[in-house]
This record gives C-alpha cells, structure tokens and sequence, in this order.
C-alpha cells in the first residue's frame, strides 16, 4: 500500500455536514473497484478470483464478505472492495481469467462512495433522480447506473432505507452539496 | 379598520385567530383562514386593480384561480417580491404586505385611465394598423411605451434568496381536484389497492363542498362529511394528500407537473424549507376531476368593482362570512343564480331584484325565490352599471321579441351574474384529448383520450351533488383498476361512463342545466357601451364583432387579433363567451368555430419553481482535478474547458508587490520551461482503456495510425477521423501489454470520443473482443516538462531507468513513485525533455506535492493552460478545435504523416481518396511572422492577399492562433491558408478596422524545429 494519504474530494464537505437523522449522509472511504467486462467464458472465473459470484440479473447486485458485485450491463459489472488494496485483487482475477476474452481495468480512484441511509432516503435521491424508488420497484439489492441532477451516478439500494451513491471524483462535490441541499428542510 | 362586512358567526374561517395586513399602505384586519379578496371583501373593499389596456378600476370577479381582475403584489421585502398574485389565492398571514397594481399615481386616481377615454381610437388590432410607420420605430420607440404603459406587475430586481426544489414521484392514481367528484374518486381508488395522489390548488380540500351550507351526505351536513371524509382519506397509507398544489401541466406519458407552494401562506417561514416544490409525478392512471368554472355574463360596465360571480359572492359569504355588499342585484341565465341570491338573502344582504335572461322561469330555486318575496323579473337583462370605483346602480330592461326595452335603475352595491358553468377541461386539452362539443349541456366535453385519464364529475359535465359523487366515485375505481394492467395501451377512445359500486344518498339544489354564451342584448350605442370578454386582456364584446367583420372566421385567429383568452386567462373566463358572440355575428354553429388550445400552465407559475436548485454554483457541475485546490492556494487564475476548472497562469507578486498579469505571467512561465522545468496539471486529459484480444484492431480501425507494431511499453500521437474523414479528435496512446492501450484524448473530447468508439464497436464490430472503459477520472496526470526534467523525477522513481536510452522519447513504464503505482509517460507538449506522471487520483496532489519538492532546486515552475497553448503553438503543434474546425483533414494541418498508408481501411478513409480532399488550393496550416515583432495578431482574422481589391476581397484563410513569445522575442502565429504550403515567404495581409498589418508566411514550427530538445 501506498505510504501516501489516500485524498477524497468530499473530507471538507463531510466535515461541515449536519446529521440529519431522516437522511444521514457518510463520505465512505478508499475501496478497491473494478471495471469487468468480458465475454461468457470469463464471467464465472472473474466472480470467483473476486468472491463474489457475477449477477447475472439485470440491475442487481450480489454481496460476498463485505465485496461487492454490481450489474450495470449485459457484459459489464462494476466490481468493489471497500478499504481492499486494489492490486493483488486486479492479479488473482487476470490470473483465473488468463486465455479468456475479458476486460479488467482498476477504477479504484475514478469515484467515491457516499451512503445516504434513513427514512427519507429515497424522498431526498428523488430530488434529482427520475426513477421510482419505491420497495416494489427498485428492491433492496438492486443497483443501476442512472443520473443525480446532471451528474451520472452508481445507483444501489442495500437496505430499505440504505443507498450507495458512486460518483466520479470531480463530480462527487456538486452530487454531495445536492443531497445537502435536499435533505435540508428534513434537519 | 372593522370588518363592517363579515358576517356575525359562520364560514370556514378562524374567528379566535385574527390576522392583522396591510393593502396600499393601508392595514386592515382578517382572520385565519381568510384570503386577501375575502378579507378585503369583509372590510367592504372591493377597488383592488386597474385593468391591462384602459386603466379602468376593477373589483373580484370571482373567488379562485380563475380571477382576472385582483392581481396583486405581495411582498415580503425587496428581495421576496411577487407581482400578479390573485388576490383570491393569497392566503392572508399576520404581517402580510400587498399591492394593487398597473396605477400612477394611486389606485383610486390613476393617470393611465386617460385610456379608457381614449378609447374610441384604441380597437383591436390598433397596434397592429398604427405603431406601422416609420420602420424601425416599433423597436425604439413605440414597444417600450406600450409596454411602459400596458405592463402588469414589476419584477424584483435582486436575486431570489428563496429555496425551490423539485421531486420525481410516482403514484398509481393522480387525482386531480379534491371537490366531492376528486374525492369520491380517491376514496374509490384507495379501496382498491392504488397509491393515490389528491391535489388541489386550494388550502383547504373540499372544492365546492366549502361553500356548502345546506347540502347533506350520507346523512351529514356536507361540512361534516368532508372533515369525515379527509380524516378517513389521511389515515390510510396509500393516500397523500397535497392541498395547495396545483396541476399546471400535463406531459406526454402521464409526466404531471404540480406546483406545491409550501411556504406561501406562512407568516415566518423556516430558512430551510422550500418556498415551492414542483413535483414531477408520473401517474399510471389520472383522474381529472377539476369541476366547473362560472361564465360571466357578458353585459355593458360588467367590469366595475362590485360585480362579480354569482357563485364567488356566494362563496365569499358562505366560506369566509364576508358579505360581497350590502344589496344586490342577481343578473342571471340559470339557476345558481338564485341559490346565490337565497343564501345571500339569508346572510343579510338585500336581495333588490333577479333579473332573468330567461322568459320562463320554473323549478324549485326560483320559486323559493319568490316565495321569499324576491323580486323576480324573467326576460330581464341588465343593459349597464353606474358608479365611480364602485358600483351603486344597475339598470334593467325587458327584452320584448329581441327588443330592449326602457332602463330603469335599480341602486345597489354588488351585482352577481351567472351564465352557467364551463366544465375546465384544461387539463384534458392539455393531454391532447379531442373535445366534442355537447348540444344538450352547450358545452365542449372531453372526447378522445390519448392519455391514460379519465374525468369525473363536472369536469366533464355531471352536475347534481349526487351524481357528481357517484360519478367520482366510479371513474376513481375504474383508474384503480386500469392502473394495475399498465401494460395495456393507451387509450384511444371515450371511457363508457361506469356505474358507480357505491351510492352516495345527497340532499343538494340542482342548478339544472340553463346557461348562456355570448353578449347579452342592451340596445345601446355600441360605440359606447363596453361589455368585457375577457377582463385581463381589456378585450370588449365589440372588439371581437370587430375581429369578424375584419375577417376573421376561425376562433384562434380571433384570438390572436384580440387577446381574448391569452395570458393567465387561458380562457377560463373568455373562452366560451368570445365563442358565442363570434358564433352570432357569423351565424355558424359554435363547433364550426372551433375552439382554441389550452396551454400549460394552468395558472402561472414561478421562475423559481423551474429552475428549482439549478443555479449558482450548482447550475452544472463544476469539475476539479485533485491538484485544483494547490493550484487555488498558489494562486492560480482559473480559466472553464468544458465543466473542468483549469488553472490559466499562475500571477505572482512582481516588482513593488504587484500582481503579474496575464503576458507576464505567461511569459516568465514560458522561459522557465524552456530554461530550466515546469509543472502543468494535465489531468483532465479525457483517457480510455481499450483492453481485449482484439484491442489492437480495434485501434487499427479507429485511429488513422498503424498499430499492430507499436511495441508494449512504447507511445504513440494517434488521430482519429470522423467518418467524412475530417480530424475528430488527437492524442498520445499508450501501449501497456499486446491487448491493453491507455488512450488519451482532448480534454473538451472525451465523452464524444468515448461514445464514437462504443458506437462502432456496438453497431459495426460487435464480433471483435475488445472492451472500452474510461479512465479520465482514475489518474491524475502531472506533466514534468523542460530540461530538468529527468533530474526532478530520478529521486522520485528508484525503480524506473530515466536514462535516454533505457527510457527514449515516446515510451510509456509501470512502476511506482512514493509508493504509488504509476503509469509514467516519457512525452512533450511543449518541445522540451518532458514526462507525464500519471498516478492514481486520491494520490494526485501528494505525489504532484512531492514532485515540486523534488524540483525546488531547478526552481520548478507551475504553469497553466495559457503557457501551455503558447509552448505548444512555437512548436507548432496543433489543438483539435483551434486549428481545425471539422472541415480539416489530416494533411491540411500537417498530419499527413500519421496516416497509415498501407492500412486496408480505418474511419474516414473513403472520404479521404475523394479528389478534394487533396486539392491543392485547399486550407493548409502555415506559420506567420509580422513585420513588427511586438505586434500580436487577432485570432480569428482574415487573410488576403491584396487589401485593396475590389469588395468582395478574395479570402485566403484566418489566423488560428496567436501569442507573443517570450523565449523567441516576437509574435508567432498559425493560421489555415489556401495552398498554405507553397506560399512560404510569401507576404499577406491582415486587414484590420484600424489598418491592414502585413505578415510573411512561414513554417509552422517555430522553435527548434529539428526537434533536438525533445530527445535531449
């Protein structure tokens, strides 16, 4: 591991945020995350060197000691580990997936992660995100690349009242003081 | 003041909380619960406007959203301005401050009403036929006094401190309307299982069970129903109930756009709530249940203070207990003008006559009328009103075998009028819903559906309290039901009006079905009678005769000739009455007249509301790499490329603690490159990972470069060409492994480059095993450049070779730098020895911090995208978008070279073997010297040969580019000439406003052209 402070372009803004209890807003830290893409053959053998077998449902992701999958495409997952060190996790899965047609590239530092947790999660997300949230149409587990305002996000719902947000690094404080903004009238 | 005209108990308002406002300056009391027009009304004011186009006074004509005349302005201080609010929507807050408006100097004596005297001269279509001449004088003279003198409210002029917000929702039922038809369809819908949206405009739910006094439900007196009946509709889950929002539009696929205003009616609202929140709803199944809006009549001097709905005065009375006035002439074509009159009559108000449009009069209001020793009079119509600023008389004829008889003057100081009910079909129009026009009711109905809606009630013409609830009731079910098939398609033809699975038992006056549209007769001079259509646009019953006796014959050029139905009006009061006069005066049948569309929004609607939190900073996102914030406290000018924030120089305090400007800055930014190392933040270079078996095919057939024997750990400049084989974009590309290329791409070009490449590989090449992932945000890129370059990195990178020869020009190494793993690029921009350290973005400022550590003793300089532009333009390379333009191939800006001749095809190659993609006299990239070095050309300027040619001047080309270089000590420029190359040491011109500058064509390398410092 790097002997150099990992930076994230949202540690001020955390700092100055309110806890509102209807939709508490967390800066997550250093995660290791993967693009994979790849044909049939090398989607089985990615999942296991990862240890998260690939879902293979649209918009769903799968969870594996703390690891995460997410289907964003029919040949593509966004693949994450939160605090893991993305470089023997990039090695074991080019090793299991040697000869196979596939693509992995280290995105470990294109974006971060923000959870926004609480009753009033989905009411804030709504703010700026078209989709239906409610249980019935995006369940606990499922996941989607889709927009926040005008900035794409990685959309997933890992509890009822429990959202994952991974955004771009530059895009990551405009998302971050829109959710702010959001959940203001609810402090 | 008192509130001589509220009523001792009664109404819906809450007499233990007065509410103290002011109205021009002048404080007045209400209560809780109070509108601004019924709390004006209760202490006897009915003066509250001055009408658009003639200034004259004006009065409520009604007591909802459909009001024309009390527009007002409500401000809470400078900032919190809000013109054109209707009175009758404003709910009063202790505190509150409101003004009447389009008056000069004051209300009661206003300058403009010269206009109404005028009058005569200022028909319709005056504009048009007079402001003609001379041309040009519509623009500077007469636009801006009219619109001087014409202009409704003012605008505040600093910025809205308020907070707006929007929210995406969904529901399965939207019903819109919460009267007993909204209801009733949401109670249905509920019980079957839907999630139900009820919105209303209003402050209170309840719709016209409001103004009920007598009416019974189910048993209940309709007050109590209602309470009964929110409360049951508040306790289930799958209600929300939204009151003061209103549906303003309706979007293609059910998209419902409503307006909540969440804040308006507080008195100290809270810092953090949105003053108004627009929900964007997608409803699978909508119900409009928007009832019916009262017709005036169209009547001589029916606009003075005093006059107004029949139905409004009697909501004023019933919901507010604020008696209109104190005696009252009824002047109507149906039955609800007598309910008005009984239940005004009970309130305490003389009723001094009815007069009757009608010959006949029977059924069960009138003769309760005459029971109560009302004066009735049948075939009566009132032919004129009298009165300053308020009305004191009216006067009545009989209307004998189409002839008005003689006057008679009837004192009074209100006047209700009603010529039946419109059902609102706004909001169906809106959907694109075909109406069809109903002999029996004399109304347009809603016809075809597009959309997945339905209308209840007397939206869609059912009247009868009863039956309006059963109806409501039934269409709430059946959209409960539709809206668990959504796979179904939309409809395309009239729902069968369902039977209702529930009674609703209701004891209620039935107003029948009696109305009137058009002018009513008055036997006047017609040159001197004004009977208003539409009381906001000033439009008058002889305005639209005269509309078609000038000839027009369809309603909407009617419109558009007269105003009628423009605006805020949207016809809510005009609509029906224009068409009954345009009717009569082309003896057509009111459905060949046609009807004009209703446009969204329903009512206005704020600025605020739309913009909602984009604006400020958080308009778009503003993009910063991760070396933004050392840049920011080295005190970098920033410059916008797209959404990024780059740094543009770097000033520093230069002699006597003055700030450098830009040249100089620049210039010493330059010289330090050039002299000794520089450091420039590169990160929002857009970059691609092109990784698979086919990667490099894949490459072949993007880029016009060959690079199957590009070697692993080797870079290379690529182009990439649209398919019309122009330059699309350029960059370095980096070969990691045989199946993985790092891509860079312009900063401006990444998303387009990005969805090019997906596009082929998607549509045209889906067999090859290749993969694309952006990568702009993963690296930070710190490009080390200059002659010192190599010495500031080797401490940092133990493990890399620097030397020339173990890591040449154009090679591209993995390792690691502090710990950090890094893709380092040996590669120039500037012409100097130069690396770019590319290294993972949470480490881009740490490691970018290391590296200016590391450099101190060279004096390593920070510079910005201006020294870049600079360096690059004396070394004569190009920026896609400045020296191109899209119609640039290759060779024109000397890239011929990085074509692959021998490759069988890449994008853009058929377009290059076209002829005159290599005609000779086509725009080719040269250098330009001017004559005196200190001179610095304008980007963008033209390029002759000859200044003094006859006009038109033949043109050769334009400047592309243009700095003073310091390290050379003169002005460089590049520019696209025609035949470009074969004119070098030729002399041209470069005229200018001033004078004409003479330049000599050149090579467009400038600085060290052998290229011996890039390999140093």
């Amino acid at each position: 591991m790097p002997e150099l402070a990992s930076a994230n372009p949202l540690s001020a803004l955390a700092t100055r945020s309110r806890d509102v209890a209807a939709a508490r807003l967390v800066a997550l830290g250093p995660a290791a995350r993967f693009v994979f893409r790849g044909r049939e053959a090398a989607i089985g053998a990615a999942g296991g060197a990862f240890g998260v077998p690939l879902p293979r449902e649209a918009c769903r992701r799968a969870e594996a000691n703390g690891r995460f999958a997410l289907w964003l495409g029919p040949d593509e997952w966004l693949l994450i580990a939160p605090g893991a060190d993305p470089a023997p996790i990039f090695v074991a899965i080019e090793a299991a997936t040697a000869g196979l047609p596939h693509s992995l590239v280290d995105v470990s530092a294109r974006s971060v992660g923000i959870e926004l947790a609480g009753a009033q999660a989905a009411f804030v997300l709504n703010q700026g995100n078209a989709l239906d949230l409610s249980p019935e149409a995006f369940p606990v587990g499922a996941c989607t690349r889709t927009l926040f305002h005008k900035a794409e996000i990685v959309l997933v719902r890992h509890a009822p009242d429990v959202f994952h947000i991974d955004v771009w690094r530059s895009f990551a404080p405009y998302v971050w003081e829109l959710l702010e903004e959001g959940r203001r009238e609810l402090a | 003041m008192t509130n001589r005209f509220r009523t001792p108990s009664g109404g819906r308002i809450d007499r233990a909380a007065p509410v103290s406002f002011r109205f021009d300056g002048q404080t007045f009391s209400g209560f809780k619960g109070d509108t601004l027009a019924s709390a004006l009304i209760a202490n006897g004011v009915h003066l509250v406007g001055r009408s658009f186009k003639y200034h004259r006074p004006r009065g409520f004509l009604s007591a909802g959203s459909d009001e024309p005349n009390a527009l007002v302005n409500v401000a809470r201080d400078a900032a919190r301005s809000a013109p054109n609010l209707r009175a009758t929507q404003v709910e009063i807050y202790q505190g509150l401050k409101a003004s009447s408006q389009n008056r000069w100097p004051s209300l009661a004596f206003d300058a403009g009403a010269v206009n109404d005297l005028a009058s005569p001269f200022l028909p319709s279509g005056f504009y048009y036929k007079t402001f003609m001449w001379p041309a040009g004088a519509w623009k500077r003279f007469y636009e801006p006094k009219i619109r001087a003198m014409a202009g409704l409210g003012v605008a505040p002029t600093v910025p809205d401190p308020d907070r707006y917000t929007q929210n995406y929702a969904y529901c399965d039922v939207l019903v819109v309307g919460a009267g007993p038809a909204g209801l009733a369809a949401a109670l249905a819908a509920s019980e079957n299982g839907a999630k139900v949206w009820l919105a209303d405009e209003q402050a209170e739910l309840g719709g016209s069970l409001l103004s009920e006094t007598s009416a019974t439900i189910e048993g209940m007196p309709a007050a109590e129903w209602l309470k009964a009946t929110l409360a049951t509709l508040a306790a289930r889950d799958n209600v929300t109930l939204l009151p003061r929002t209103t549906a303003f539009g309706y979007f293609p696929h059910n998209l419902i756009a409503l307006a909540e205003r969440v804040t308006e009616h507080l008195a100290a609202p809270g810092a953090d709530l949105p003053r108004e929140r627009l929900w964007k709803l997608r409803a699978k199944e909508v119900v409009i249940a928007a009832g019916a809006l009262e017709r005036p009549l169209v009547f001589p001097d029916n606009d003075r203070p005093g006059v107004l709905l029949a139905d409004s005065g009697r909501t004023y009375l019933n919901r507010y207990g604020a008696k209109p006035g104190e005696r009252a002439v009824v002047f109507t074509a149906c039955d609800a003008g007598y309910r008005a009159a009984l239940d005004l009559k009970a309130g305490g108000v003389t009723i001094a006559a009815i007069a009757d449009l009608r010959a006949e009069v029977s059924g069960e209001l009138p003769a309760r009328a005459l029971a109560a020793g009302i004066d009735v009079r049948p075939s009566t119509v009132v032919v004129g009103t009298k009165g300053r600023l308020r009305v004191a008389s009216a006067q009545l004829a009989k209307v004998k075998n189409g002839q008005v008889g003689p006057a008679e003057t009837i004192a009074c100081d209100v006047v209700l009028m009603s010529g039946g009910f419109t059902p609102s079909v706004h909001l169906f129009s809106q959907s694109r819903g075909k109406l069809t026009w109903d002999v029996a009711s004399g109304a347009y109905l809603p016809g075809t559906s597009v959309e997945r809606e339905r209308s209840a009630g007397a939206a869609r013409g059912v009247y009868g309290l009863q039956r309006v609830l059963e109806d409501g009731y039934a269409q709430g079910e059946a959209a409960a039901l539709a809206s668990r098939d959504f796979a179904s398609p939309a409809r395309g033809t009239t729902p069968a009006p369902a039977a209702s699975s529930r009674a609703f038992p209701a004891v209620a006056d039935d107003l029948g079905a009696d109305g009137f549209i058009g002018a009513t007769p008055h036997g006047r001079n017609p040159a001197l009678a004004k009977a208003f259509v539409d009381w906001q646009n000033d439009v008058t019953s002889k305005d639209i005769q005269l509309a078609t006796r000038e000839g027009m014959r369809s309603i909407e050029h009617v419109k558009r000739y007269t105003t009628t139905g423009m605006a805020t009006d949207q016809g809510k009061t005009s609509n029906m009455n224009a068409l009954g006069i345009v009717s009569e005066a082309l003896g057509e049948s009111v459905p060949k007249i046609g009807l004009t569309t209703f446009r969204p929004p329903f009512t206005p609607t704020t600025f605020g509301i739309f913009a909602g939190e984009a604006r400020g900073d958080l308009f778009d996102p503003v993009r910063k790499t991760a070396i933004h914030d050392w840049a920011a406290e080295h005190g970098a000018a920033f410059e916008d490329v797209s959404l990024w924030k780059r740094a543009h120089y770097f000033p520093r305090a230069g002699e006597g603690g003055r700030m450098e400007d830009m040249h100089a800055a620049v210039a010493r930014e330059c010289r330090a490159v050039r002299a000794s190392v520089g450091i420039f933040d590169a990160s929002t270079l857009g970059k691609i990972e092109v990784v698979g078996p086919d990667a490099a095919e894949f490459m072949n057939r993007i880029y016009t470069n060959a690079w199957a024997k590009l070697e692993p750990g080797r870079l290379r400049y690529g182009v990439m060409l649209r398919e019309d084989g122009f330059v699309m974009d350029d960059g370095v590309v980096g070969r990691l492994s045989h199946d993985r290329f790092h891509v860079t791409t312009t900063t401006g070009g990444a998303p387009r480059v990005l969805a090019h490449m997906e596009d082929y590989l998607q549509t045209e090449w889906p067999d090859l095993d290749v993969w694309l992932t952006s990568t702009t945000e993963q690296w930070s890129v710190i490009a080390v450049q200059g002659p010192k370059a190599r010495e500031v990195l080797r401490p940092l990178l133990p493990d890399i070779d620097l030397s020339k020869d173990a890591f040449p020009h154009m090679s591209v190494r993995e390792g690691s730098i502090l710990g950090v793993p890094t893709r380092l690029f040996s590669v120039s921009f500037t012409g100097e020895l130069g690396f770019e350290v590319n290294v993972p973005a949470e480490y881009g400022r740490a490691v970018w911090e290391a590296i200016y550590a590391s450099g101190e003793r060279f004096g390593i300089t920070p510079y910005g995208t201006e020294t870049m532009h600079v360096l690059r333009a004396e070394k004569g390379y190009i920026i896609v978008g400045q020296e191109t333009d899209g119609t640039a191939t290759p060779d024109d800006v000397n890239l011929g070279w990085a074509v692959g001749k021998a490759k069988k095809d890449f994008v853009g190659k058929r377009s290059l073997a076209r002829a005159a993609m290599s005609a000779p006299d086509r725009k080719q990239l040269v250098g330009l010297r001017t004559a005196d070095p200190k001179l610095v050309l304008e980007e963008g300027a033209q390029i002759v040969a000859d200044p003094k040619a006859p006009v038109p001047v033949p043109m050769l080309g334009f400047v592309t580019s243009s700095y003073a270089s310091a390290v050379l000590g003169h002005s460089i420029a590049l520019a696209v000439i025609k035949g470009g190359r074969a004119r070098i040491g030729q002399k041209l011109s470069v005229p200018m406003a001033d004078r004409v500058i003479e330049v000599e064509v050149v090579e467009p390398v400038f600085y060290d052209p052998k290229g011996e410092r890039l390999n140093a």
